[in-house]
């Protein structure tokens, strides 16, 4: 079964839930509305013909001029061999999206990176904290307009030229 | 304190300097402190082939034992702050060699937002080793000047290491 035939499946099933299907020779992908996706997830999970028992990755990218963020989760079928993609897209400004802690608990590290780095809030999720930065770090650095913060506890992030500096 | 005031004040410092100087260097126990690719190095030089131990090196666990900070990784900001304390925690003497691109100024991650470019700027540095990362035969030369340097030094009369930041 390809991509294809999985997402009139899933349309079947959960009409409005499940957006276009997106033909793209490197990675044809789904979309998902963000309601839905945990209980596209559990299905694709436990449907004896699909079983999509593991979720090999879940990033996040800042879409600036769309105003949006898609959330992306990448799903693996031992059994089958077979890979599926799946793309949420949130508001930019209050990016909200259902956790899949409940479906794949990987899914709990991987969401904490998503919430880091382009600050998506995963409701539902059990321990909603950075995991890469610090925990005092201000903003969320994947964001296309990230502002650096010129100190960092008192240590300098301006890069001055090794070439003009005088060590002595 | 008659016998000091009776003999020349500097054969005697120069003497016990130079006897301290030696055992320190030749006991140089380096705390194992790995923070990315440059410790794959580090590790080699205090294998056998390279041998450390040669020198009276020794790895150590724990900061509070150990006289030597070889920092061989790309430092992040988050743990340039574990780094400071690390530092704080070793006994004086205390040494830092701070080892590859990446600890020397950032390296080329040094426009990313999560480095700190240079470890220079959290604790003071004794050598800098180039290198990305640096052979373990650089490595075993920059400990060699580090001993060297170590020789030259007035115990008895040095100031406590400045702190940078
Ligand atoms: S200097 Fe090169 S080898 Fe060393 S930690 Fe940096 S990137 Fe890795």
């Amino acid at each position: 079964m390809d991509a294809r035939a999985i997402h009139k499946l899933l349309a079947n099933e959960f009409g409005d839930g499940v957006g276009n299907f997106v033909e793209q020779p490197t990675e044809p992908h789904i979309e998902v509305d963000a309601t839905a996706i945990a209980k596209v997830c559990s299905y694709l999970k436990e449907n004896g013909d699909l079983n999509f028992e593991h979720l090999s990755n879940l990033t996040a990218t800042d879409y600036l001029e769309e105003n949006r963020i898609r959330i992306i989760y990448h799903l693996h079928s031992y059994k089958h061999a077979r890979w599926l993609t799946l793309k949420v897209a949130v508001d930019r400004e209050n990016p909200h999206v259902a956790t899949l802690e409940n479906v794949y608990p990987v899914a709990n590290w991987l969401e904490r990176e998503a919430y880091d780095l382009v600050g998506v809030n995963f409701d539902g999720h059990s321990d909603l904290r950075r995991i890469l930065m610090p925990d005092d770090w201000v903003g969320h650095p994947l964001r296309k307009d990230f502002q650096e913060p010129s100190h960092y506890h008192g240590i300098s992030t301006v890069r001055e030229s090794m070439l003009t500096i005088n060590r002595n | 304190m008659s016998l000091i005031n009776s003999v020349p004040e500097m054969v005697l410092t120069s003497k016990v300097d130079a006897m301290l100087n030696w055992t320190r260097k030749s006991s140089l126990w380096y705390m194992l402190f790995g923070l990315a690719c440059c410790a794959i190095e580090m590790m080699q030089t205090g294998g056998p082939r390279s041998d450390l131990d040669r020198f009276g090196m020794a790895p150590r666990a724990t900061p509070r034992v150990s006289d030597l900070m070889i920092v061989a990784g790309t430092l992040t900001l988050k743990m340039a702050l574990r780094t400071k304390v690390l530092y704080d925690q070793m006994p004086d003497p205390k040494y830092v060699v701070s080892m590859g691109s990446c600890s020397n100024c950032g390296g080329l991650f040094q426009l990313a937002y999560s480095v700190c470019d240079g470890v220079d700027k959290i604790i003071p540095v004794d050598v800098y080793v180039p290198g990305c990362p640096p052979r373990p035969e650089a490595l075993t030369e920059g400990l060699i000047l580090l001993q060297d340097k170590m020789m030259n030094e007035k115990w008895l009369t040095r100031s406590a290491p400045l702190t940078v930041a």
